[in-house]
């Protein structure tokens, strides 16, 4: 069975979630992982999920949840992935003035280590401008080298910058 | 003496881990047994700090520590087994991520007292025990102390996006 990944986007309002999974149930989808969140106040929801439905059926079974304009409905056949990951994790959280060029500034020094961000959520309230990011690195790369070169990055847009070992405790 | 033996951990979503545990007589011999079991299962678990009788299939409040290895414990009991305890005082929230043998795919971030007292039974001669900890010990102590009441870390994840798919590290 193919697995899709849906996406639904814009003007928030109750029962969007509910209507968007009512959808998929009907057409006998199963949700795997999803995601969703409110991005300045646009919906916005990300899923993964199994079921003998093809993209186009959903598509169109999604059709009165987008029909007035207010939303957009995505769909497309997506291959099965492992969550696999090399090396440690970390936490990066930069911090500062808003400004153009933050993000790209700080997560190129992390892909020029190899990194992977994991998870990323930026935040603009006000004038603050929050970034935190969770990153693998590989071995290879070497967190105190990164930590620098990551200082210098943010400096140069005026930002903080730490990076510190992601823990997970098992009980 | 007793041996424990080794048992299968189970794992959500498993019926007997959203349950309440049933209180149980500490002197009872199959709970001594069990306490033994857990113990002997806990060090067959690689990291394992902690483990509790629901995650055994059986549905008792009964669970074992020891942090004694761990960098986060400060305060250490080494290793113990409480029957029948409860959460006496709790104070100092401090968030952290835990997984659980018993959810094995997934961490969270979790709120715990790191300032802790509880209170419990020793399994065979049924004293009455006071522990009072923190840091680490603390968070296991709850962890465990959930188990038996029915709660998985999974019911106290600190907000929507708190849930991490743990990785399979190469």
């Amino acid at each position: 069975m193919p697995l899709l990944a849906i996406t639904v986007l814009g003007h928030d309002r109750p029962g969007i979630i509910a209507e968007t999974t009512g959808v998929l149930a009907a057409v006998g989808l199963n949700i795997e992982d999803s995601t969703m969140t409110l991005l300045r106040g646009h919906f916005a929801m990300m899923l993964i999920t199994d079921g003998d439905a093809d993209a186009a059926t959903v598509e169109e079974a999604l059709g009165g949840l987008t029909a007035d304009g207010s939303l957009s409905a995505s769909v497309r056949v997506v291959p099965a992935e492992q969550v696999v990951s090399r090396g440690s994790a970390y936490l990066l959280s930069v911090h500062g003035g808003d400004r153009p060029g933050i993000v790209s500034a700080v997560v190129a020094e992390v892909a020029k280590v190899g990194g992977n961000i994991t998870d990323l959520t930026t935040r603009l309230a006000g004038d603050l401008y929050v970034l935190i990011a969770e990153v693998d690195l590989p071995a290879s790369a070497d967190p105190a080298t990164l930590q620098t070169a990551l200082g210098a990055a943010a400096a140069t847009v005026g930002v903080d910058v730490t990076l510190r070992v992601l823990e997970s405790d098992d009980l | 003496m007793i041996v424990g033996k080794v048992l299968e951990v189970v794992r959500a979503p498993a019926q007997v881990l959203s349950k309440p545990g049933a209180v149980v007589d500490p002197t009872d011999p199959e709970i001594v047994q069990l306490a033994a079991d857990l113990v002997a299962t806990m060090r067959v678990s690689p990291g394992c700090v902690g483990l509790a009788a629901p995650q055994v299939g059986v549905s008792v409040k009964v669970f074992c520590v020891d942090v004694s290895e761990h960098p986060k414990a400060r305060t250490k009991h080494g290793t113990f087994v409480l029957c029948n305890a409860e959460v006496v005082s709790a104070s100092r929230n401090e968030k952290a991520r835990e997984g659980c043998m018993s959810v094995p795919d997934l961490t969270g971030d979790v709120k715990r007292a790191s300032r802790l007292v509880v209170r419990g039974q020793e399994p065979g001669t049924g004293a009455e025990v006071v522990i009072e900890t923190d840091a680490f010990e603390a968070r296991a102590l709850q962890h465990e102390i959930d188990h038996c009441d029915g709660l998985l870390f999974l019911d106290r994840v600190a907000d929507a996006h708190a849930l991490h798919a743990r990785k399979t590290y190469l």
